[in-house]
């Protein structure tokens, strides 16, 4: 399908599409098997300009916006979902700076961000504080000209790796959400530290630890907007970042799709290629069409985003709800289309079922997602109401 | 530093169609790429240029569709594109080709190393590269898999051999061509390919060459292809198989059979 890409768009994905199929897809079960993090891959994403693609050109990227990400996502995790973490988390943790930082923070922190020289990671998950993400309990104390921070945050995608933390913590408890911050931590900060390396089911590419704050100290000049908005900035920078899970649950989906079809057409049974029977035919073609579906919704909310909407945040979790669904679908559907060899890790298609289910966990659950469609169909009813 | 580097523009196949009239290449339908030998020298000459600073040309000869070989050139990090291109070039062997390369060259200007891939992946003569040496009277050095050193005036490599490989100093300007075990080509940035999609190639026709007009093209061509032709499959051996006994009278049976 056409999606009246721009020059510099299709150029992105076509580098993004040449990187995946000859770079990661010859490592990515290596990296499944070892869950080592693939520093080779990121150094060349990093030469390739990629990680500077929805990066202001001012701040050293190439100033394309969300669908640019987007587009870089889904490619990556074609060829590998755990992989692509390495370039979607470090947007997730650029976002913050991106929506909200100031002028010098931006200067400060985004161009070693475009270059690729820096990862960078967004804190907000704690143990107690998963889609309730208002109970967090870290802590943010001024003194002087700097914040020291409590707490530990949990399964924080990048951390160890990453060099810039975009953190939410508590600047007044007393006020719950309403007195969280955003900060910016730098690795190296002193009482900054990371907590073991978690095994996971899928995306076993991408580094998941506790990133610990123990008195650790931020300067004032770090935090992100002003003292209260930590929680705006994280529902914000979500309803910007949502689209980028999505793409990355098209990008597993459509990799899956691609070996079934492909498995599809060779594997011979009863005498002839399995493709043959109507059974596995309607299997391909509802996966198809539901991936270029996601696909659809996905760029759509993308554009919506890059158009500057006042509110996104009910298109950006339809897109990530559905593309997360599809891609935990088609990915079984894939599964069973290869039989018992879809079961063996020696193939590559189990890797993209467990791929795909963490697409409906973070960043906000399917159930999450749900939440937050419904409040605003019912916001935009009530609006209509009150009009007429 | 100034370095050239020649490409070639090739068809991306292993299945070479030849024409049966002209016995040259059928370039119509096939996807063009850079010679792959050519890759690896596009990557030394920028990685040479950013050790040592200085300008990476690359160059070539073709047909006006050669200009997407050199953009490609150009987002691996050339500076400039040449593309040498008339129809009086038509034809040309290699001979003729290493004529016009070296006549272009000369034209550029001040150079210190002029690289080339080892071969070209469709005529696979590897005689190009050494044969702009010669027309531009300057040292070369085939199948290099390592520069070790480049003074201003001097270079080190080392020339893959079958046993292993030679140390080989050379005087600058030279002309080096390279293996694949020199290095690993990157892939294009976006920023590169960007550049490259707005910049322009110089283009040079034969007028604009100090060259021969008889030394051009299939003219200047003395190489006369008779016929190309797959050569048929070699017919299998035969194993013997038995005690040494057997097999050593049967193998002498079978020698004395065979008339010299």
């Amino acid at each position: 399908m056409d999606y009246f890409l721009t020059e510099q768009q299709t150029m992105t994905r076509d580098l993004a599409k040449k990187i995946a199929d000859e770079k990661i897809k010859p490592v990515a079960a290596h990296y499944d098997e070892t869950e080592e993090f693939a520093w080779p891959v990121m150094k060349i994403l990093a030469e390739s300009d990629l990680f500077g693609v929805y990066i202001p050109e001012q701040y050293g990227g190439l100033g394309g916006g969300i669908l640019d990400m987007c587009l870089v996502t889904e490619e990556l995790s074609r060829a590998c979902g755990g992989i692509a973490l390495g370039f979607a988390g470090t947007g997730l943790g650029a976002i913050p700076i991106l929506l909200y930082g100031s002028e010098e923070q931006k200067k400060r922190f985004l161009p070693d961000i475009a270059k690729g020289k820096k990862l960078a990671a967004f804190c907000i998950t704690e143990a107690g504080a998963g889609s309730d993400a208002g109970s967090i309990k870290t802590t943010a104390r001024k003194d002087g000209d700097r914040y020291i921070l409590n707490g530990t945050k949990q399964w924080i995608t990048n951390a160890g790796e990453a060099e810039i933390y975009t953190v939410i913590a508590l600047t007044d408890k007393a006020k719950g959400a309403r007195g969280a911050s955003a900060f910016i931590v730098e690795k190296g900060a002193k009482g900054l530290s990371f907590g073991k390396k978690e095994k996971k089911l899928g995306i076993r590419a991408s580094a998941t630890r506790e990133v610990i704050f123990t008195d650790c100290e931020v300067p004032a000049s770090n935090l992100i907007s002003k003292e209260g908005m930590g929680f705006i900035v994280a529902m914000k920078t979500f309803d910007s970042s949502r689209p980028g899970v999505a793409a990355q649950a098209v990008g597993i989906a459509q990799g899956a799709l691609d070996h079934a079809v492909e498995y599809a057409r060779t594997r011979v049974q009863f005498g002839q290629p399995i493709s043959g029977f109507q059974g596995i035919q309607h299997m391909l073609a509802d996966m198809g069409t539901q991936v270029e579906a996601a696909r659809a919704l996905v760029y759509a909310a993308a554009r919506m985003v890059d158009s500057g909407a006042k509110s996104v945040a009910k298109e950006s979790a339809m897109a990530k709800l559905f593309a997360s669904e599809v891609a935990m679908r088609v990915t079984t559907d894939a599964v069973q289309i290869f039989g018992g060899y879809g079961y063996m890790r020696e193939y590559p298609v189990e890797k993209y079922m467990r791929d795909a289910k963490i697409t409906q966990i973070y960043e906000g659950t399917s159930q999450v997602q749900r939440n937050v469609i419904a409040a605003n169909m019912i916001k935009e009813s009530l609006k209509r109401q009150s009009r007429d | 530093m100034n370095i050239i580097v020649c490409i070639k523009q090739v068809p991306n196949t292993t299945e070479i169609r030849i024409d049966p009239v002209t016995n040259t290449l059928i370039r119509d339908g096939v996807e063009s790429v850079i010679n792959p030998f050519d890759t690896y020298a596009i990557e030394e000459a920028v990685r040479l240029k950013e050790r040592l600073s200085g300008k990476v040309t690359a160059l070539t000869m073709g047909p006006p569709q050669a200009e997407k070989a050199l953009k490609e050139a150009l987002s691996l990090g050339c500076d400039e594109a040449v593309l040498v291109s008339d129809r009086k070039f038509a034809g040309s062997d290699t001979w003729a080709t290493s004529y016009t390369l070296a006549a272009a060259i000369r034209k550029i200007g001040a150079f210190d190393v002029v690289l080339c891939g080892k071969q070209a992946s469709d005529g696979d003569t590897a005689q190009v590269g050494p044969g702009i040496s010669v027309h531009l009277d300057i040292p070369q050095v085939a199948f290099v898999k390592k520069i070790e050193d480049v003074s201003v005036n001097a270079a080190k490599v080392e020339r893959m051999t079958e046993e292993g490989y030679d140390i080989i100093e050379t005087p600058l300007p030279c002309l080096l061509t390279v293996v694949k075990e020199i290095n690993t080509p990157r892939l294009p940035s976006l920023k590169g390919l960007m550049r490259a999609k707005s910049a322009k190639i110089i283009r040079w026709t034969a007028d604009d060459l100090e060259a021969d007009p008889g030394s051009l093209g299939l003219d200047g061509s003395p190489t006369r292809v008779a016929k190309i032709f797959t050569p048929p499959p070699r017919k299998g051996g035969e194993i013997l198989k038995g005690c040494a006994g057997d097999v050593s009278k049967k193998l002498v049976g079978l020698l004395k059979g065979v008339v010299i």
